[in-house]
């Protein structure tokens, strides 16, 4: 078996974490990919934005977390559901407003949540989630369960002045939260480029007086790493980071979107430095997984998705006496 | 179909009328009808009017029935002499419900529009008809080319009409200059030019009576006869209060009552009316150029214009029309113009004659302007 | 001369023709160009729903992207207007208005008043509001009641094309701060729209159709409901006047009130959910100053006390339909027929 082969890692990750990394960047690619043929079909209501390229941030992040932790995420919040465990069927359920989704058709995509995993909600505000992760850090450390928060958001809410004023908070309150700016080079139809003013959003953590991080964000291996140490810190009492996973959106801001504003670096991208892609090399290149292995996942996961599609397509919708319920616990 | 068989067909009313209602039926089937008889009341968006049979013979069949909307140039009824056969009738008539219930009428041509540069404005007007004569239709004051709906449509049977927009009204640049009779005499004399139009027919009603008066009186060979409907510049009798209503109106509630004095019978005054004409009076530039021509059109309360001096130079056959129920120009006014001509007063017409009984004003420009052979 | 363009398109002519009669007026929001540090197209979006597209080229440095920091460009804005320039800025959803709303409730809507009239901000806040598309909950409410709670604002909901022309030329000219509301839902529909330049004044409701047995009064998109429902009553002999408030601040009371004074019976169809909302408001107005007129109870049709929900099988039981509102009215109507 290559499994046993001692070649290393970073992370130290053993074959079977290898292969939870996989499959879930492969389901989160599959689901994503899914998606977007489906949405084209015009079967799935309102607004969806794809995560597609973005991969190996939720997954290197969320690997480190268990139910003790939180995230918080964004519009663009698929992947940081799946890394966290939410029932990809109960998503596939919820993107189709049925009754069996996991917001029981009420959220849709832009607000798929499980809060029994610390998933707190995809969010369609943009910087929107940082201040709820201070929160939940302070809940952690109030109740000294060893929790952290991570806020996901991107570059666009980077420059939103909820998320400035929760990276001060975090640190003047020295709370167990991470803070993920996931730079996928657009904020809607403007480049990062542009929009921030600063060579690098993770710049800006000196000026809170925290860690700030640079990682590429196609290389699960460096996502990894780079919040291992700063989950690490903060569960120890060390205060927040700030770690900026730079990569490429690879659909538009949402399905629909024409994408004038941008010429060919996404079809550059996904041939040359894809995260499914480069990790498989790094894996199977270093003896630790096989190819045949690994396209069993892919077969499983594609298997699953096409479960949830159909399942979702089956389920049935909610009910003129589901429109009322659920705004308050009591009144 | 058999030739003799005529055809009544929905008339296309002014520019955004798409379809009417008929009303009411004044003639039934087997009333012997002639030319000029009234034969059906219909309702457009903008106003309620009377269709005139086109033709002589027995109404033999009605396609369309009382309270029924139907587009713009669909059969409704069919008229054809004693002779044709019942079932060549019938057959018509059936095929020409069939027309309008498959949707398959085909859009009559309604006016077409142009605009030509005149004096440095834009200057829009809507023309029906390809007669050899012309005819040009001049409204009055916070009037347009529209106004003219009823009367346009008949006159072009056998002559080119144009109705215009006089500078600062309908589509035309929304500017008068000082707005003196003069200027706008002027820009209809540069109109007639910039078309190329050697002599025409011209008829005015209100301040535009005034201005084609000046328009003849200064180009007598030009101007192949006048007619003039309730004309301002004559007389001694001016609704002020009417005037500086309609200028100073900012919403239709406060224009409404205002509206309801042009008209004899004041349900003519139509929500579609109202907000056309407020929607008209809220382009920019609009609210001057009304003040600018109120400026023209008073003087204190007492009428600012006075075309009895250019009546006097005016070569061409004359007529006039006057509703007997104008509250804005009263009827005595006509006194001025009753040594030139026979005024005829009609019933049931406030000061919008060419709307209230359009009939009434195509039988007076016909009256002057001969009916050339169609 | 009038010709039939769309809602987006009347917005966005308005903004061209305000912009090329005053070089005091700008643009900015969120990609209202679009493409900005990109490798392709400059203007690639004209704002999410591209009403702003081509106002980029056309008026060089006057249409200002931003980045996703509402609290900050939405209050530049505000200042930009009280130093002589006449910004719109776009909040792309009206739900946003959480992220930047100190800026307009404590600052903009307050200069005036508490600098003694001295102050004056004319500042358009463009925004889009409204369910219909399933964005779910928060990209599809109707919080103009929030905006038309605040004394200093204006609130404009355009119901269709010709009106949002109109009313939006007017924002641009008003020297006070407008809240213009733009329902997503209307984008693509149509009306004769003149090309010249109009306004159509503030606090001025629009009797949209004229009725003797009810008053139902309406507003944005709720306008078409309310006309739809008053079709179908027409065929059972029932008379609706429909009223389009146009702007709830101001609001034209004279009108609601001379209406309800001939019909004396009213229905008001609100989008918004119910407590504090406009329908309340009309309410309260009406039986107050008009309590010896009505005939019935008032009655109101709105959203329910919920968010919105995202399933397509709940949002359009949420959102008001004339169905709704046929309902009410022969209930107001006490089941005769007027």
């Amino acid at each position: 078996m290559t499994d046993t082969l001692p070649t290393p890692v970073p992370g130290g990750l053993d074959a079977q974490r290898l292969r939870e990394a996989y499959r879930t960047m492969r389901t989160i690619r599959a689901f994503e990919e899914r998606l977007h043929e489906e949405f084209a079909s015009g079967d799935i209501p309102g607004f969806v934005h794809l995560y597609a390229g973005e991969e190996a941030s939720a997954t290197g992040v969320c690997m480190h977390l268990d139910d003790r932790d939180s995230i918080a995420s964004t519009h663009r919040g698929h992947g940081h559901c799946i890394a966290k465990g939410v029932d990809v069927k109960a998503m596939m359920a919820e993107i189709y407003g049925r009754r069996t989704g996991a917001c029981q058709g009420k959220g849709g995509s832009m607000h798929i949540a499980d809060l029994s995993k610390g998933m707190l909600g995809a969010n369609g505000i943009v910087g929107g989630g940082p201040p709820l992760i201070c929160g939940t850090a302070l809940a952690s450390k109030q109740q000294n369960t060893g929790g952290v928060g991570v806020a996901f958001f991107g570059d666009g809410a980077s420059n939103q002045g909820t998320t400035l004023e929760s990276l001060n908070l975090a640190s003047v309150w020295g709370l167990p939260a991470i803070f993920v700016a996931e730079n996928n080079g657009f904020a809607e139809a403007t480049a990062s480029a542009w929009s921030v003013a600063a060579d690098n959003i993770a710049d800006r953590a000196a000026g809170f007086g925290i860690p700030g991080v640079i990682v590429d964000g196609f290389d699960f291996f460096a996502v990894h790493e780079a919040a291992g140490e700063a989950i690490e810190r903060a569960r120890g009492g060390g205060g927040p980071t700030l770690i900026e996973v730079k990569f490429t959106r690879y659909y538009g801001h949402f399905e629909g979107d024409q994408q004038s504003y941008r010429l060919d670096e996404v079809k550059q991208a996904r041939e040359t430095v894809d995260c499914l892609k480069a990790f498989r090399s790094r894996v199977t290149g270093t003896g630790l997984l096989d190819e045949a292995g690994l396209e069993s996942i892919d077969g499983e996961v594609f298997a699953l998705i096409d479960a949830a599609v159909a399942e979702a397509k089956q389920a049935p919708r909610p009910t003129r006496s589901d429109l009322e319920t659920d705004v308050y616990v009591s009144y | 179909m058999n030739e003799a068989i005529k055809t009544v067909v929905m008339p296309k009313w002014g520019l955004s009328m798409s379809s009417g209602k008929i009303t009411d039926w004044l003639a039934g089937v087997g009333d012997e009808v002639a030319d000029g008889d009234e034969l059906a009341d219909i309702d457009t968006d903008k106003i309620a009017g009377t269709l005139e049979s086109a033709d002589a013979g027995i109404l033999r069949a009605i396609v369309a029935k009382a309270g029924e909307d139907v587009p713009v140039g669909a059969t409704i009824a069919l008229i054809a002499p004693a002779e044709v056969a019942e079932d060549e009738i019938e057959q018509a008539a059936e095929q020409a419900r069939e027309e309008i219930e498959s949707g398959a009428v085909e859009e009559v041509t309604g006016p077409m529009t142009g605009a030509v540069e005149v004096g440095g404005r834009t200057i829009s007007y809507a023309t029906l008809g390809t007669g050899e004569e012309t005819v040009v239709l001049v409204h009055g004051y916070g009037g347009d080319k529209n106004s003219w709906l009823f009367v346009q449509e008949p006159l072009s049977a056998t002559r080119t009409v144009h109705a215009l927009d006089l500078p600062g009204h309908g589509e035309s640049t929304k500017d008068v200059g000082d707005g003196s009779l003069e200027t706008l005499a002027t820009t209809v004399r540069g109109f007639l030019d910039a078309l190329g139009i050697e002599r025409a027919h011209l008829v005015g009603h209100s301040l535009g009576g005034a201005v084609v008066t000046a328009v003849a009186a200064t180009e007598p060979a030009r101007v192949a006869s006048l007619t003039l409907v309730a004309p301002a510049g004559f007389g001694e009798q001016v609704n002020a209060e009417y005037l500086r209503g309609f200028a100073a109106a900012t919403s239709r509630r406060e224009l409404k009552p205002h509206l309801t004095q042009l008209f004899a019978d004041p349900q003519q005054v139509t929500r579609q009316l109202a907000d056309d004409l407020m929607k008209f009076k809220r382009l920019d530039g609009v609210d001057q150029v009304l003040n600018t021509l109120l400026g023209t059109l008073l003087d204190g309360d007492r009428p600012g214009i006075d075309a009895v001096p250019e009546l006097t130079r005016v070569r061409a056959p004359l007529a006039v029309v006057w509703g007997r129920a104008d509250r804005v120009l009263p009827p005595d006014n006509a006194e001025q113009l009753a040594a030139r001509t026979a005024v005829s007063y009609i019933d049931g017409a406030g000061h919008m004659v060419h709307m209230e009984q359009p009939n009434a004003v195509v039988r007076a420009v016909e009256s002057v302007a001969g009916t050339p052979e169609g | 001369m009038a010709r039939t363009i769309s809602y987006r398109e009347a917005i966005n002519e308005a903004l061209t023709q305000e912009m090329e009669r005053d070089s005091s007026v700008i643009v900015m929001g969120e990609d209202n160009a679009g493409g900005a540090g990109g490798s392709g197209e400059q203007d690639a979006w004209g704002g999410v729903l591209g009403v702003t597209k081509g106002l980029y080229h056309k008026f060089p440095g006057r249409v200002l992207d931003t980045p996703i920091s509402e609290s900050a460009f939405i209050g530049a804005a505000i200042g930009a207007a009280t130093r002589g320039q006449r910004p719109v800025a776009e909040l792309m959803f009206i739900d946003f208005m959480g992220v930047c709303f100190d800026q307009i409730f404590n600052q903009a809507a307050k200069f005036r008043y508490m600098f003694g009239g001295k102050a004056v901000t004319p500042v358009v806040i463009r925004t889009m509001y409204g369910a219909g598309l399933n964005a779910a909950a928060q990209h599809s409410q109707s919080l103009y009641p929030l905006f038309t709670h605040i004394p200093g604002l204006k609130v404009v909901l355009p119901s269709n094309a010709y009106e949002a022309k109109g009313l939006m030329t007017q924002a641009v000219r008003d020297d006070d701060p407008v809240i213009f509301c733009e329902h997503k839902a209307l984008y693509d529909t149509t009306a004769d729209v003149p090309e010249d330049s109009y306004t159509i004044p503030f606090g001025e409701a629009n009797v949209v159709r004229d009725g003797e047995d009810v008053t139902i009064v309406a507003l944005g998109r709720m306008v078409h409901v309310a006309e739809e429902a008053a079709g179908e009553l027409a065929t059972s002999g029932i008379s609706a006047d429909v009223l389009d408030l146009r702007t709830t601040s101001p609001l034209d009371d004279e009108t609601i009130l001379e209406s309800v004074a001939s019909t004396g019976r009213l229905v008001v169809v609100d989008e918004s959910n119910p407590r504090c909302n406009v329908a309340t408001d009309v309410s309260a107005l009406v039986a107050r100053e008009a309590f010896s007129s009505l005939r019935a109870p008032i009655e109101m049709v709105t959203a329910p006390h919920t968010p919105v929900p995202f399933s397509d099988a709940l949002e359009p039981l949420y959102i008001p339909d004339a169905q709704r509102v046929v309902n009410a009215v022969k209930t107001v109507m006490g089941g005769q027929n007027a």
